[in-house]
């Protein structure tokens, strides 16, 4: 079966060669067949049903009017409860909207539900959730497959066609990574172009919004739409946003791609070695230069990571203390009592293990050692990308060192777990946009993702390159 | 000057510093733009930023940091150009976000200092360690309900300054003038409305004992001090409190203490066993905030007169002695009313004194008495200043002056009015006075066979008799010197 | 090894978590682990290297100082676990 495109859709719905309506009964019809796989937190049919009425009512012209959207449930929306995954915000009903929600209702797109996430996005296999896992579309019968994570409800609804496109949320891998894993495309953009107001905090010097989509022409018409400066972040950037689908050009002829040799590491699959070698045959052919860079702090991204996302997160999950909304424990005898009972019933383990590992980091006697130490070897890793992107336009690697793995598989190590954001933490630590699409497959029939990186707000060349690697593997 | 107290075995010097809380004045919160008006409905001021709700961030209040910037003028202080807000991380019901949103490796503004006066015309300067910007936390009310503790968020994220100052204070009126003179530059500023009552201006004292020359001893901070009388009692007791330790052999815990101010004693915080671990990092929700020479210099050039320059002025212009002209400008509002009253008339200006002792002792008592400020005296400076002219040029005597300025005060009318209604004026005419006294002289022989007998206390009584019979009116000195004339003719 | 029981006590209090003896035990683990690892760091040099902690390179952006968003307490109180008389009510604090 060819999913049809978000492109393709708009057009069937200006031509009237379909409904709104039609077109989401379509969808809420597979939603209802798919419903072992555990993609939604929240899904009610009613409530779509509620906005095709409203949206049929309305005769405004809107970009998105009646495209069927998944939320990743991190989001907060007026009009679904909004949990992050976790015990601690059940049943929790914001009564706002986030930044990037609202554009895409503006936009007159439908929320077909709330997509499953790792909890409070911290993971990379979907398995944190407090509600379960997420099973990815791809997994054969009785080998349940893992989506990817922190945003594998989202990449699970694209790839099992259950909406036109999802958004999600990436910290230090978690749009690129369950993209590669369900094989569908998946960017995230530089860090600061899309407000991050109304979506709950995971580690705020590095979460960044993004798309998931069938294809790089969707995501550049869905990332145009959730895109731009919102004066309530103040880490939003006042950028002017390009229209990236008119400016697609998969001419690349003249550019210079650049290969990092840190890159090729010791036990990464064949396969993967080898669609790597491909792409830059492939772009060789279409003229573009090859280059090989060096970005020498690669190899200390993950600790680096592993240190400031868990310190940050330790301080933005302080506030889920039982006192203002969520979950509260009936173990209150003191106040204290009550916090400590509410946050070790109200957390996960996951969650839990970073927040101690965070506040450990910045705790007294810690603080330089672990903490500013990983500050500046997060300046190196930065400048390492600067110096590179003097030589390149953009720079092609893999998204993850595997395939979608079982579900079951990887849970108990945590290291060995964080290594699957390998080829994605070095970005995010530098705020650059990365996309990823699916360009190759496994010995099992699995999807192996690519990954293009571009300089501060280039996303324009990010799609180019995209979507040129993407028609030549079509 | 001796600021050592006595114990038992020996002399103590104490050694405090103040941590002062001052509420910027401004409309809207430090990082949301919810209201910051005082005495609202619980809960009714508080945006989703201020309650932390997911998601919801933290965007800047430009007045507050140009408010902290002239706070830092007027402290005399370095302004950073560069500053970085923290989160300092503590669990509290009050404390929305888990942590306060702060400044701790780089404040807005650095070192400074401000200069206090002593009565005996000596002064002193208190160096200022640095100021910072922070939130303020919600309001936790412990005595609504017998189980639970209720917490209103309306402070929640209002713009504090906290000013910082070396140890360099040594007894609790230093203290208390300490916190008058922040007080003072703050309201010339306008940066912070003073109130102690509710809040706006509030104060952790940090102290110490020693011997004199010693090193400084083991402190212990008083939290949250919300009136200068506060300030000066929990120091006297918590410095006897640490004297009385020290004498018996014991020695000084580090502690957060209470003062509870119906008691007026100090006890040690509750989860004292517990190390604070604040956990500070910068809030990566924010960036660092830059500020330009450009733009110092543009808060600079807007600022107005402050005491200290204010008080040189009066020195210079009017040769007022420091005290009265650090009294004088102790307020603005005060300052305010010396300057109108006394440019109501170009006369006035050759009597400085005079003016400054009218508004400081008379004026001021009569406020006192009545419960009222400076800012609603039913005198107005140029009624007081018609009086005092009314004084200057003998019109009225002192003693009258002051049963006038009541009148002032409580009919509104001015002080010419009731002078002449009631027919105040002195009475200066020479032949009148000669009159009065000669019928005094008739009416008291033996008194004046007593005075001519050496007896010269009886002068006073002359006087007074004199006096009487003059209603008061009659001018003093000559009242004086033609009594004395006559009763030496009679010798 | 970095974290001891104490230790982990003590970030347990710090963050408000209770954790039972196994949990304690499993963590001490897993944080010794993932320490262990993070020590690699200390194969870069970084000195003279500036901590990077916005990736951002603006200007804080600043608000006018306008009051607005003045709420119902019932809004902000929608979600909360317990609420009375307007307030949000936690057990009873003795200072
Ligand atoms: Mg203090
Ligand atoms: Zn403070």
């Amino acid at each position: 079966m060819s999913k049809s495109s978000l492109k393709q859709t708009l057009k069937n719905l200006e031509t009237k060669k379909i409904s709104i309506r039609e077109l989401n009964q379509d969808y809420l019809k597979r939603i209802k067949e798919k419903e072992n796989l555990n993609v939604f937190i929240h899904f009610s049919e009613e409530n779509v049903l509620k906005q095709i009425d409203n949206l049929e009512k309305d005769n405004s012209a809107k970009k998105l009017k009646g495209i069927p959207i998944a939320i990743k449930d991190l989001f907060c929306t007026k009009s679904m409860p909004t949990t992050a995954a976790s015990k601690i915000l059940e049943n929790f009903n914001p009564t706002y909207e986030s930044f990037v929600t609202q554009k895409l209702l503006d936009e007159g797109s439908i929320f077909v539900g709330k997509t499953n996430l790792d909890e409070f996005a911290m993971g990379s296999a979907t398995n944190t959730s407090f509600f379960g896992n997420t099973i990815n579309p791809l997994s054969k019968e009785n080998e349940p497959l893992a989506p990817g994570g922190s945003s594998g409800g989202s990449a699970a609804a694209v790839a099992a066609d259950l909406c036109l496109g999802a958004t999600g949320t990436d910290t230090g891998g978690s749009i690129r990574q369950p993209a590669s894993f369900c094989g569908v495309v998946g960017i995230k953009p530089t860090y600061g172009l899309c407000s991050r107001w109304g979506i709950a905090a995971f580690a705020s010097s590095l979460d960044q919004a993004g798309i998931f989509s069938h294809n790089v022409e969707d995501a550049s018409i869905l990332l145009q739409s959730i895109a731009g400066f919102d004066q309530r972040d103040s880490t939003s950037a006042k950028v002017d946003i390009p229209n990236y689908f008119e400016n697609l050009d998969d001419d690349l002829n003249g550019k210079t791609v650049g290969i990092p040799k840190e890159y090729s590491i010791d036990g990464t699959p064949m396969e993967i070695s080898e669609i790597w070698d491909n792409a830059i045959k492939v772009l060789e052919k279409k003229g573009v230069k090859i280059k090989n860079i060096s970005l020498p702090h690669s190899k200390y991204a993950l600790p680096t990571y592993y240190i400031i996302a868990p310190a940050e997160a330790s301080s933005n999950l302080a506030r889920y203390d039982g006192v203002k909304y969520g979950f509260r424990s009936d173990e209150i005898d003191s106040l204290d009592e009550m916090y400590e009972n509410t946050r070790a019933q109200g957390f996960g383990r996951e969650v839990k293990r970073r927040i101690l590992i965070g506040t450990y980091v910045l705790s007294a006697g810690y603080y330089d050692a672990y903490y500013l130490k990983a500050q500046k070897v997060r300046k190196l890793i930065a400048d390492d990308f600067n110096k590179a992107f003097k030589e390149c336009d953009f720079i092609v690697t893999p998204t993850a060192p595997s395939a979608a793995f079982p579900l079951n598989e990887k849970q108990n190590d945590p290291i060995k777990m964080y290594l699957n954001d390998v080829f994605t933490v070095p970005a995010s630590l530098a705020g650059l946009p990365g996309i990823s699409i699916p360009f190759g497959e496994d010995k099992n029939n699995l999807p192996l993702g690519i990954q293009i990186l571009g300089k501060h707000f280039d996303e324009q060349q990010v799609f180019n390159a995209a979507v040129s690697l993407e028609r030549s593997y079509e | 000057m001796n600021n050592l107290i006595k114990g038992e075995k020996h002399d103590w010097e104490m050694v405090i510093g103040l941590e002062i809380h001052a509420q910027v004045k401004s409309n809207s919160k430090l990082f949301s733009s919810s209201s910051t008006k005082f005495g609202s409905s619980p809960n009714s001021q508080v945006s989703l930023v201020d309650a932390a709700m997911p998601g919801m961030l933290p965007v800047i209040n430009k007045y507050c940091v140009e408010q902290a910037v002239k706070t830092g003028v007027g402290l005399n202080a370095k302004i950073n150009n560069y500053s970085v807000f923290d989160r300092k991380n503590y669990f509290y019901a009050d404390l929305p976000q888990g942590y306060q949103i702060s400044q701790y490796k780089y404040p807005i503004v650095g070192e400074g200092k401000v200069t206090i006066d002593f009565k005996d015309g000596t002064s002193k300067d208190i160096r200022i360690v640095r100021l910072h910007l922070e939130q303020d936390a919600g309001k936790s009310l412990h005595d609504q309900n017998p189980s639970k503790t209720y917490v209103d968020l309306n402070r929640s994220g209002v713009a504090l300054m906290e000013i910082v100052s070396e140890p360099d204070i040594r007894t609790p009126d230093e203290a208390g003038m300490y916190i008058s003179k922040i007080r003072s530059i703050l309201m010339y500023l306008d940066t912070c409305d003073g109130n102690m009552q509710e809040g706006s201006l509030r104060a952790d004292v940090n102290i110490s004992v020693r011997k004199p020359g010693d090193e400084y001893g083991t402190r212990c901070e008083i939290k949250n001090l919300n009136s200068i009388k506060f300030i000066k009692q929990a120091i006297n007791y918590e410095a006897k409190r640490q004297i009385e330790i020290l004498e018996s052999g014991g020695s000084i815990e580090q502690n957060t203490m209470l003062f509870n101010t119906s008691t007026g004693k100090t006890r040690p915080m509750r989860n004292k066993e517990e190390a604070h671990d604040y956990r500070y990092f910068p809030d990566p929700d924010l960036l660092p905030l830059e500020i330009s020479e450009e733009e110092i210099g543009k808060i600079k050039s807007s600022i107005p007169k402050l005491p200290d320059e204010l008080k040189n002025k009066f020195i210079e212009i009017y040769k007022l002695s420091n005290y009265d002209a650090s009294v004088l400008t102790a307020e603005k509002q005060t300052s305010d009313y010396f300057n109108e009253t006394i440019n109501s008339d170009s006369e006035l200006k050759n009597h400085a004194k005079i003016v400054v002792n009218w508004i400081t002792s008379e004026l001021f008592s009569l406020l006192n008495k009545n419960n009222q400020d400076l800012n609603n005296s039913p005198v107005s400076p140029e009624n007081l200043g018609q009086l005092i002219k009314l004084i200057s040029k003998n019109e009225i005597s002192g003693k009258i002056a002051k049963d006038v300025l009541e009148d002032m005060f409580s009919s509104g009318k001015t002080a010419r009015q009731i002078v002449d209604e009631k027919g105040l004026q002195q009475v200066t005419d020479q032949g009148e006075i000669a009159k009065v006294i000669d019928e005094v002289i008739a009416e008291n022989p033996k008194m004046v066979e007593q005075y001519l007998a050496g007896k010269d206390k009886l002068l006073g009584f002359f006087v007074g008799q004199a006096m009487k019979l003059t209603k008061g009116k009659a001018n003093p000195k000559m009242l004086n010197d033609i009594l004395k004339q006559k009763l030496n003719k009679k010798n | 090894m970095k974290i001891d029981k104490n230790t982990i006590n003590k970030i347990a209090r710090l963050s408000r978590i209770k954790l039972d003896d196994k949990e304690s035990e499993d963590y001490i683990n897993d944080l010794n682990s993932i320490l262990d690892w993070v020590e690699q760091l200390n194969e870069v040099n970084t000195e003279d290297v500036e901590p990077l902690s916005n990736i951002s390179s603006s200007i804080l952006p600043k608000r006018e100082d306008v009051s607005k968003d003045t709420n119902s307490s019932e809004e902000i109180l929608e979600n909360a676990p317990d609420k009375l008389e307007g307030f949000f009510a936690v057990p009873k604090v003795v200072e």
